[in-house]
């Protein structure tokens, strides 16, 4: 109030100490995933937390080990296939779902066509439909089909959600001026050519954000993979950790090793695109 | 270049159209039949009309899962949304050092992902060894000397053998999602908190207005659609809550049903039972408890507008 950016009065302090008791019980689980993963299993029944002794910065270093990921990647678990499928299966069904909602939801925002009202109808009424509704008669489906245990079962009812059509309507009508397409149809571009050319680029945060969201989407996704999918060696890490959790059940160093590993590389990739998630997040809270 | 134009939308659609259509309205049409069927396996089956609705409601692990998803559903909406909100509120403050740290460090939880939180709080809510009882151990020595609430205190061992996942699920599941969540509704309440009129506040300011006049009076109206959109989505995803309780608790559920939930009763019947029917009749359970507070939302916020 008075000009001054920080006055230290008594509330302020307050306030920052609630700020840090809050960051500590965030953050102490995460901290305990990362020690459990590297102790012995002697380290696990002595020390509840930090294994505390007279090694160097008062750490009993021999009650740490590397070796629960070791095991992890040797042993029938065989944690290395299930990254790979899950990045497999994580990264095609962003890059589809997409592309897939990006054309429709441009479509159904920028241009004319007969049955609009229809669709966008169509949109809004599927984004009410829930999904413990569709578990059992997906399943029968699927099996009709031919497609169970198979990654087309498990990628192509994930490609086309219809919020990510409205997210990409609605981001289309606030960032794709018409006029622009208009002079871009003069010059002769064909109408896939405006898309990918001129609306893609304008659409950016948008598509950052739902890369993000669909891959996360499927990183996570367990329902799925443990219906459709019935092969061990076709599971992805949510999958597979729940598996070690049930004949491993009490190995808590190698389960949060491997909890370890399958999170890694979403928070990493996270991290590195948090601004266009943070926005994405966002801008759609704002419209809601 | 016309004929391009005219064709173009559809061609656009048609992916998503498709799609759409084989993976999701197929499946929809074919829950109606299905729900009234009792299958062997997922080729044979036989009519057996209304009988899995009436099976439901007779049925008293199916109204254990109902309300073991409303209390979850409660834990949400009245423990959850208001730390959200408060800590969005602090996070807003211009004077507050670190801002960005703390609130992509209350959003983290997110990151490790629904799967992995479940597996982390297994081990962590576990009896003697796990981290929670141990905590809580350690805090009850430290004040058992203490007239009054020391002789109040139960035991180390008693402490150190609290059942949270065997008969605590309920309390446990709330507490595992309120760490994973809180931070992500965060996110939505400080985008909202952007919207509130400066002036109005700086108004009610100079009229000597407190802060917590301030915060009903300004705050809370200028945020009220994003608040009503955060309770409605906070309600939808509860009454979907499955993974969480069907990794973390023992058998998927706790003892004596404690931790089941409505869709882990559906998966439970559908897939380790195997009758598809009965699974599909909870599935429209499920859609009618979803529809319901869905609309009971959309009255509470048109009554509140008019007045």
């Amino acid at each position: 109030m008075n000009g001054k950016r920080f006055s230290i009065s008594i509330p302020w302090v307050l306030v920052h100490l609630l700020l840090i008791a809050v960051s500590i019980v965030v953050i102490v689980p995460l901290l305990y995933l990362v020690i459990s993963a590297f102790k012995t299993e002697q380290g696990f029944l002595e020390h509840t937390f930090i294994p505390i002794g007279e090694g160097a910065l008062g750490i009993d270093w021999s009650q740490l080990t590397i070796r629960q990921f070791g095991r992890l990647f040797e042993s029938e678990i065989g944690i290395g296939r299930a990254l790979v499928n899950s990045v497999f299966l994580s990264a095609t069904t962003a890059v589809l779902a997409t592309f897939i909602c990006a054309l429709a939801g441009y479509a159904s925002a920028a241009l004319e066509f007969k049955g609009k009202r229809a669709f966008e109808w169509l949109v809004l009424a599927a984004l009410i439909i829930p999904p413990p509704l569709l578990i059992a008669p997906s399943y029968q489906w699927l099996h009709t089909l031919g497609l169970l245990d198979s990654y087309t079962g498990l990628i192509l009812p994930a490609v086309a959600p219809a919020f990510g059509v409205f997210l990409f309507r609605q981001a289309t009508l606030q960032s794709v001026p018409k006029s622009i397409l208009e002079a871009a149809r003069i010059d002769g571009l064909g109408e896939f050519g405006i898309f990918l050319v001129i609306a893609l680029p304008m659409l950016r945060p948008m598509v950052g954000a739902f890369l993000i969201i669909t891959f996360l989407a499927m990183w996570n996704n367990f329902i799925g993979p443990q219906i459709v999918l019935q092969s061990a060696e076709k599971q992805p890490l949510s999958v597979v950790i729940y598996q070690t959790q049930t004949a491993y059940y009490s190995d808590y160093g190698l389960l949060m090793a491997g909890t370890l590993v399958s999170i890694l590389p979403v928070a990493a990739l996270f991290l590195f695109l948090q601004r266009d998630f943070i926005a994405g997040l966002s801008s759609g809270a704002v419209k809601g | 270049m016309t004929k391009d134009t005219k064709v173009a939308p559809y061609l656009f659609l048609a992916p998503f159209l498709v799609l759409f259509l084989v993976f999701t309205l197929v499946p929809l049409f074919q829950s109606v039949p299905l729900a009234t069927q009792h299958t062997f396996g997922p080729d044979a089956s036989i009519d057996v009309g209304m009988e899995k609705f009436s099976r439901a409601f007779g049925d008293p692990r199916f109204w254990t899962a109902l309300r073991n998803t409303l209390v979850f559903t409660a834990g949400s909406v009245l423990i959850q949304l208001p730390v959200a909100l408060a800590l969005a509120l602090v996070l807003n403050r211009k004077h507050i050092l670190g801002r960005g740290v703390f609130r992509l460090l209350f959003f983290s939880p997110q990151l490790v992902g629904l799967v992995f939180v479940a597996v982390l709080a297994m081990v962590m809510f576990q009896k003697q060894k796990g981290l929670v009882n141990s905590i809580l151990a350690g805090g009850a020595d430290l004040i058992r000397g203490l007239p009054v609430i020391g002789g109040w205190l139960p035991s180390k061992s008693e402490i150190l053998g609290i059942p949270w996942l065997e008969t605590l699920a309920m309390p446990a599941l709330i507490i595992t999602a309120l760490w994973m969540y809180a931070g992500f509704n965060m996110i939505y309440f400080l985008a909202a908190l952007q919207n509130v009129p400066k002036e109005l506040e700086e108004a009610a300011m100079i009229d000597g207005a407190g802060p917590i006049r301030r915060f009903f009076a300004v705050t809370l109206p200028s945020i009220k659609p994003v608040a009503i959109f955060v309770v409605l989505l906070s309600v939808i995803g509860s009454i979907q809550v499955f993974e969480l309780a069907y990794i973390m608790l023992p058998e998927g559920m706790g003892l004596q049903d404690s931790g089941l939930t409505l869709v882990t009763y559906l998966f439970k019947n559908g897939f380790e039972i195997g009758d598809l029917g009965y699974a599909t009749a909870i599935g429209w359970l499920i859609a009618a408890l979803l529809s319901v507070a869905a609309i009971t939302q959309r009255i509470l916020n048109r009554s509140e507008v008019r007045l």
